[in-house]
């Protein structure tokens, strides 16, 4: 696997995944996906649920190994997991028999950052994501949208240059999720990373993204790749963000008509 | 200070007297939510026993089968002297030495309890040992998974033959029988425990660069300890059950033995007394364990590591 694309954070080269390859319940999740994200960009998979955008994440996380093709991450090739590609959860994921400062820190802990050094990151970590109150806390102290915050507060600790996000606002209430949304572009700002943010949801696409990668139902291709060139701070009900809305409506739509019935067979042949 | 009581105690802003009244407040919120659980637990006892003295009182309880509570309990020496025979009963030594009533009944049940200790460890430690290895290597969970499904149904009864054979008589087997009706069952709840962690803290620890062994001993572990603390109480009652009944074979002196010398020599008021001990000492366990299992899952947020408390 050469150097090909230095330039891009992330690089995935006709990347293909099948699920128990090989045995009878064998289902095909990923195929042919070509997708490179630029260091800083935010770039959001858009797609039906189970057309396999989450298992694009998982994949460049390293965590599941993929069928065919490659990605690479900053010109190297993905063969495991690592901090700087950090991905975040739709459930916040955090431990609950540590304080929320020793979750935060928790990936330093096991490389053997010492205790002060590592309540000296929580707290700057934890100031910038608004929980300073929170440092002593325990997880099931806070609210849904805070143990967010704090999980992604834990990735950042980790000082990563690809922040990997599977709907993470998806179990949350909408004013919470727009006040999220903005902590996490404040984060993208401060740091400089590149987000991949998983979403089945067209507004969050519109209001976040740089471009916004369209997936077709299973097997998950990407049907369209759309820039979002709308000034930030964004207002979503601007004529050009409804413009954008109505045209990925539109890509959208035939696609979740497709998974629906394929889902409808499935049901009808069982 | 004095106003602070009807506040919450997370209300309190300021910092140097926050500590003390709020400790005090769930010291007392503790007693005072403890009180009505003893009152009814009390009650409880009260009208069971009420009802077999009634019932010995209007002479339907025959006391020499049923003697009520107050016969049983009522002579303490006379109960005492079936306790810690094995000693004192010897040839060559005078009947009335060796310890005292009280310390006899201790004597005994101290033995007991240890051998019920010495099994649950025993067992905790090498079930959590064999369910972790059947759980990380594959050929140990095709090799051995099998035959411990297959034991893990057999009554602890059926074992007994067994531990004679090969322990004879005195602690060992007793000790042995207690380990093998708690082993297999707590090797199969160890695996399920360990299938039923949240895969994504074992991401988490994956992402962040953590080796096996530190997701085992950092995320799996800590993860586990409440659901294992559970099953070590369920078991707790298990292993006191068969105590008994390995003690009834041939030990010197134990719970168990003193029964089964009181069904051999006819002697219901010794049999009550023993199960009222039994009854007594099996709740404290209970309620230790329930107190661990209490601060194992409100984790407190200052430990140096998290592994502390297992």
């Amino acid at each position: 696997m050469g150097i090909a694309m230095t330039s891009s954070a992330v690089s995935c080269r006709d990347v293909g995944k099948t699920w128990a390859a090989g045995s009878p319940r064998a289902h095909e999740a990923l195929r042919g996906v070509d997708l490179d994200v630029a260091p800083g960009e935010f770039v959001c998979l858009l797609g039906p649920s189970g057309c396999g955008k989450s298992t694009l994440l998982y994949l460049i996380a390293g965590l599941e190994k993929l069928t065919s093709g490659a990605i690479l991450a900053h010109g190297q090739t993905v063969n495991g997991p690592a901090p700087e590609r950090s991905l975040i959860f739709q459930e916040a994921a955090l431990l609950p028999w540590l304080s929320v400062w020793q979750n935060v820190t928790f990936g330093l802990s096991l490389h053997g950052v010492s205790t002060e050094e590592r309540r000296q990151v929580a707290r700057e970590v934890l100031a910038r994501a608004g929980l300073s109150e929170a440092f002593d806390k325990r997880p099931d102290e806070l609210s849904g949208g805070m143990r967010q915050r704090v999980s992604v507060a834990r990735a950042m600790a980790m000082r990563p240059r690809v922040l990997l996000m599977d709907e993470p606002f998806a179990a949350l209430d909408v004013q919470t999720r727009a006040k999220m949304q903005g902590f996490l572009l404040d984060v993208w700002h401060a740091t400089g990373a590149s987000v991949m943010f998983v979403t089945h949801h067209i507004d969050e696409a519109v209001a976040l993204a740089d471009r916004v990668a369209v997936f077709t139902a299973r097997p998950g291709r990407i049907k369209a790749v759309i820039d979002v060139d709308l000034p930030r701070p964004r207002d979503v009900e601007a004529p050009e963000a409804m413009a954008l809305r109505r045209e990925l409506t539109g890509l959208l739509r035939d696609e979740v008509d497709r998974a629906f019935a394929e889902q409808e067979a499935l049901t009808s042949a069982n | 200070m004095g106003t602070t009581a009807t506040a919450s105690p997370r209300a309190g802003r300021t910092n140097a007297p926050k500590h003390a009244p709020s400790r005090m407040f769930r010291l007392w919120a503790a007693i005072l939510g403890a009180l009505p659980k003893l009152f009814w637990t009390c009650l409880s006892i009260a009208f069971f026993a009420g009802i077999w003295e009634f019932l010995w009182y209007i002479g339907w309880a025959d006391p020499r089968l049923l003697p009520p509570p107050h016969i049983f309990l009522g002579n303490f020496a006379e109960q005492a002297q079936f306790f810690n025979t094995a000693e004192r009963w010897t040839i060559g030594v005078d009947a009335s030495a060796g310890p005292s009533p009280t310390m006899a009944v201790l004597l005994t049940i101290m033995a007991t309890i240890l051998r019920v200790l010495a099994g649950l460890l025993l067992a905790t430690v090498a079930s959590l040992m064999l369910g972790i290895a059947i759980r990380y290597w594959a050929p140990v969970e095709k090799l051995v998974l099998p035959t411990v499904t297959l034991l893990a149904p057999v009554s602890p009864v059926a074992w007994l033959p067994v531990a004679i054979f090969l322990f004879g008589i005195g602690n060992k087997p007793a000790v042995f029988m207690v380990f093998v009706a708690l082993f297999f069952t707590m090797v199969l709840a160890t695996i399920s425990q360990i299938d039923s962690v949240n895969r994504n803290y074992i991401n988490v620890g994956r992402i962040m660069g953590a080796t096996r062994r530190q997701i085992f001993l950092r995320v799996i572990l800590p993860a586990i300890l409440p659901g294992l603390l559970v099953v070590l109480r369920l078991n707790l009652f298990g292993a006191w059950m068969v105590v008994l009944i390995a003690e009834a074979t041939g030990v010197g002196y134990g719970l168990g033995q003193v029964i089964m010398m009181a069904r051999n020599t006819f002697n219901p008021g010794l049999v009550f007394f023993t199960i009222v001990i039994i009854g007594v000492i099996g709740s404290v366990f209970d309620f230790t364990l329930r107190a661990v299992q209490a601060r194992v899952l409100y984790w407190v947020p200052k430990g140096q590591a998290s592994m502390g408390g297992g």
